[in-house]
């Protein structure tokens, strides 16, 4: 392994910029003559609009226009788009209903846009948009999934709000296992709705070219073709070759900057009406009421088990909220991304899950940061711990008495696991997080009127999205394959050109050891190009833990076509048969001879072209590939949570964190670390401390960081994280990848522990001091072994 | 319209603000500094920390009218073009103390604040506690720690410019 290589802790080559402030996100562009947009939004969770008076707005110093659903729809402006097909038990397809970027007839959550004031200043754009009169007719709401299909009707098109109504799995087999089951464990679960809050609020700058019809637009995505391909064809803005979709850096995105919004949508329109740049930044509370929001599943989860504790069978049955309009990947989140994941890491021959999507009065639900494998791994693990202490096993044991052991493993839920060690990441965990002395700890921790609990989470996920057909037949709307370029250039130095677009995930320097490593040159001399429409060919984006195992296999790919023609180029120079060359190192040797060239000469050859006629081989070295993986990958691993809960007033300390991954091959384990903790943290905070709260009538309790509790480094505490390594079989690199195990694990792990120490069976998240009081009150703590 | 002067990273500079213009606004708009940042409306997230007269303030909740005759300095005033990054701004990248870089001004800023009140030899548990005003959403807080206890070492060692006047 080089100092910069595979497997390095390269230091980021990104952080110059960041650690000096000279980072360039898109609230940090500034165009000529910009202008800047404050929309107008409804405060009522479901109402009719009678009308819209903008006349006072309209003489407001500064304002040059007021725009309104009516507007968007004269001038035929499309409506957003959910990608995914899902189709319901009965054949029927989802029920999509219209949802336009500024609302024309009803409003359907707190935060729905119905107008947009853009003025020469943001200050006079606020002052303003407060004097927009918007009459409203205000209608019945609901905000609880669970009571959905008995509320007032949100859509036309969907009955009973139901979305659709899908299963996945043999219900016939499983219900068969379930009747005859020695042990059948029972749990109602509600994952709790989380806001993602990146630190910078998602923000839009449009401009408009009228000389050349073009259409530029900076925005916070983590898929700018995407995002140009959706806008252009489907909300029919522009043709897509004119619209150039640039991401600069990103603050974040944990998935809520994937989809396409009402809000570039609009800037783009009102950029070309005006013919002036027009910029949005959210505010934090807009953020909480137009972000997609993450989780919110109400479950009923069962787990059937022989009296060895042998699992036979699980089902489950899930009402998932989807909110006030299906977002753009909505539909996936609790089918194809939860439902397939039922199986853990255990053998389980049977399994059933039925998932209603729901429409209620709150803001559109997506993905967040695991995506439906938190929402999985939770059931599963919950179901399999309370398993355990329901029959008298440890959780070890009745862990190992299952986990699969032969792969490849297919599992009843389509997913089919490759490759892995749940064993060994188990033993690894246990050893590191000093399982043994647990008893110990628990007896002295109780001396001090605190109660110790220990709380495990073996989960899996499936990453890397994703093999284009497998996807397609299930519904998705497009292929989820990624594009790499690798451009060499006379001098030798590398541009990598890749659809994946970091937002915190260091590819500028994990992109660039591979390209170093495979090419033998130095670190510095390449650079990674993404985020530009203009520069960069189709990509798919950053999501899903793809970029390594998909993104950087594409650049295996353009880095085998490059090596190819370098070596008939340096055939060429040393006159050799391109069979008899050899490359490593940086060097290209006619095998069993001591002629070599350098890769800096082959490069400066590649384009003078001297050596070689156009008719036997194209000057230039510059190669493309688009990568479409063979499989999902199936990073899995052991988190270990151990807690101190205050018995006088509930409060959780967790005082210890141990979490052994299996990621495959690792690029820079100093990042990979990163991502673990970051997700550990997010995992940390749905569990004790985050949680969206609405009121009956759809209004946003926590609507802001006052009453929305984001993990601070005191609720914290440093994590142990260790590795295990079976590689992916399924591209290249042998890459898993990392980047949403911490939130997938961690909630389990937490509540686990929380219950294991004050004796509980179940606990709600958040477990907040008060809960967690409340439940002690009359539960039975456990005694120290 | 009135007129605010201030110093900021050791440059004279006026200018003219409505009344309720932020210091943050000032700062990112009329001066083009925009490495301090916003990630919220209520004075939580800690991304616009800055130091006005020595001492960190977040500046969504200053005006830049109340900034009169002061001394600030923002992420951009720690080291200059072409010169070595400050101690702590080394730190956050030697221990990979930041991912999107969104929060890092706010925290290398804050981080400052926490060695002048609290010294050179920070425990982990202080650091966390000091952080209650600086929120991240990518590290899980981890190397951010372990950044700031070596950057606060390495400052101790000499040589290391002081971010406050």
């Amino acid at each position: 392994m080089s100092a910069t290589g595979i497997g390095a802790a390269v230091r980021r080559k990104e952080d110059f910029r960041f650690v000096t402030g000279t980072g360039q996100y898109t609230g940090d562009v500034v165009r000529p003559g910009e202008t800047r947009a404050v929309f107008v939004r409804s405060p009522h969770a479901r109402a009719k609009i009678k009308s819209i008076d903008a006349s006072a707005a309209r003489q407001m110093p500064g304002v040059l226009a007021v725009l309104t659903g009516a507007d968007l729809a004269n001038d035929k402006i499309g409506n957003l788009i959910c990608g995914w097909m899902i189709h319901s038990k009965d054949g029927s397809p989802m029920k999509m209903a219209p949802h336009p970027a500024l609302a024309a007839n009803t409003v359907n959550h707190v935060g729905d846009a119905v107008a947009v004031v853009i003025a020469e200043t943001l200050l006079q754009a606020r002052d303003a948009a407060e004097k927009v009169k918007v009459d409203y007719e205000v209608l019945p709401a609901v905000s609880d999934p669970a009571k959905a299909r008995s509320g007032p009707q949100i859509h036309d098109v969907a009955p009973n709000n139901v979305i659709y109504e899908w299963a996945l799995g043999d219900a016939k087999a499983t219900d068969a296992a379930f009747a005859s089951a020695k042990h059948v464990t029972r749990l109602d679960i509600v994952n709790n709705r989380l806001v993602p809050n990146a630190i910078e609020p998602r923000a839009a700058l449009a401009e408009y070219d009228a000389g050349t019809d073009q259409l530029t637009l900076w925005n916070t995505t983590q898929n700018p073709h995407v995002s140009r391909l959706v806008i252009a064809a489907f909300v029919g803005m522009a043709p897509e070759h004119k619209l150039r979709v640039i991401a600069p850096d990103v603050g974040g995105g944990f998935g809520s900057k994937i989809f396409i919004y009402p809000e570039e949508v609009v800037c783009l329109w009102a950029a070309r009406k005006l013919r002036w740049p027009v910029k949005w930044v959210a505010e934090r509370t807009e953020s909480f009421l137009t972000d997609a929001h993450g989780r919110d599943h109400v479950t009923h989860a069962e787990l059937a088990l022989d009296e060895h504790g042998k699992i036979l069978a699980l089902r489950a049955k899930t009402i998932a909220n989807l909110g006030a309009y299906m977002s753009t990947f909505s539909s996936s989140i609790p089918t194809y991304l939860y439902a397939t994941l039922m199986s853990g890491q255990y053998d389980i021959p049977h399994i059933y899950c039925e998932v209603d999507a729901v429409y209620t009065n709150t803001v559109p639900v997506d993905a967040y940061r695991g995506a439906g494998r938190p929402e999985a791994t939770f059931v599963v693990e919950r179901l399999v711990e309370v398993a355990a202490r329901q029959l008298g096993l440890e959780p070890a044991e009745i862990r190992k008495r299952n986990f699969i052991k032969t792969f490849p493993h297919q599992t009843p839920v389509i997913m089919a696991y490759d490759a892995g060690d749940y064993h060994a990441s188990l033993k690894k965990a246990m050893e590191l997080a000093d399982v043994k002395g647990f008893g110990k700890r628990k007896r002295e921790a109780a001396r001090h009127g605190k109660l110790r609990g220990l709380g495990f989470s073996t989960y899996i996920e499936a990453c890397g999205i994703a093999p284009s057909q497998a996807v397609g037949s299930l519904g998705a709307g497009v292929g989820l394959w990624e594009s790499a370029e690798v451009r060499v250039n006379p001098t030798g130095s590398v541009e990598v050109l890749t659809g994946c677009h970091a937002h915190g995930q260091g590819h500028e320097t994990t992109f660039a050891q591979l390209v170093a490593e495979r090419l033998g040159i130095p670190f510095e001399n390449v650079s990674v190009v993404h985020g530009d429409t203009d520069k960069v060919q189709f990509g798919m984006g950053t999501y899903g833990s793809r970029s390594g195992a998909v993104g950087m296999s594409a650049i295996v790919k353009a880095l085998d076509k490059v090596e190819a023609k370098a070596k008939k180029v340096a055939a060429f120079m040393m006159e050799a048969a391109e069979g008899d060359i050899e490359f490593k190192d940086g060097q290209f040797t006619v095998a069993g001879t001591d002629k070599s060239v350098g890769w800096g000469d082959v490069a400066l050859n590649a384009y003078i072209a001297h050596k070689f006629t156009g008719a036997q081989l194209e000057p230039g070295l510059k190669e493309t590939s688009f990568y479409d993986p063979t499989n999902f990958t199936f990073p899995a691993g052991c988190h270990i949570c151990e807690v101190e809960v205050d018995a006088d007033t509930g409060k959780t300390e967790i005082v210890n964190w141990t979490a052994v991954d299996d990621f495959g091959t690792v690029i820079n384990p100093m990042i990979v670390e990163g991502q673990v903790h970051g997700g550990i943290a997010q995992g940390v905070g749905q569990a004790l401390l985050e949680g969206v709260v609405y009121d009956k009538d759809g209004q946003l309790i926590t609507g802001s960081l006052m009453d929305y509790t984001m993990p601070r480094a005191h609720d914290l505490p440093s994590f142990h994280v260790g590795m295990t390594e079976t590689k992916s079989p399924s591209n290249p690199l042998g890459i898993k990848g990392c980047g949403e195990a911490g939130a997938i694990a961690a909630p389990a792990a937490v509540i686990n522990a929380i219950t294991d120490a004050i004796g509980t069976e179940n606990l709600a998240m958040p477990a907040t001091a008060n809960a967690v009081w409340k439940a002690l009150q009359s539960a039975q703590p456990r005694q120290a072994a | 319209m009135p007129t605010v002067s201030m110093t900021v990273n050791g440059k004279a500079v006026t200018g003219e603000v409505e009344a309720r213009t932020l210091l943050v606004q000032f700062l990112r708009e009329n001066l083009r500094l925009t490495g301090t940042h916003v990630g919220c409306d209520t004075s939580q997230c800690g991304a616009c920390v800055v130091h006005i007269d020595g001492i960190a303030a977040k500046s969504c909740t200053m005006l830049a009218l109340q900034c009169e005759g002061a001394k600030i300095t923002t992420i951009e005033g720690l080291a200059e073009p072409g010169r070595p990054l400050h101690p702590m701004q080394e730190a956050f990248r030697e221990n990979h103390g930041l991912q999107c870089g969104y929060c890092t001004p706010g925290m290398i800023m804050a981080a400052l604040d926490i060695v002048r009140r609290k010294g050179n030899d920070l425990d982990e548990h202080t650091i966390r506690e000091q952080l209650d005003g600086n929120i991240c959403r990518c590290t899980g807080y981890h190397n951010i720690v372990k950044a700031i206890a070596a950057g606060a070492k390495a400052m101790a060692k000499g040589g290391a410019q002081q971010a406050a006047e």
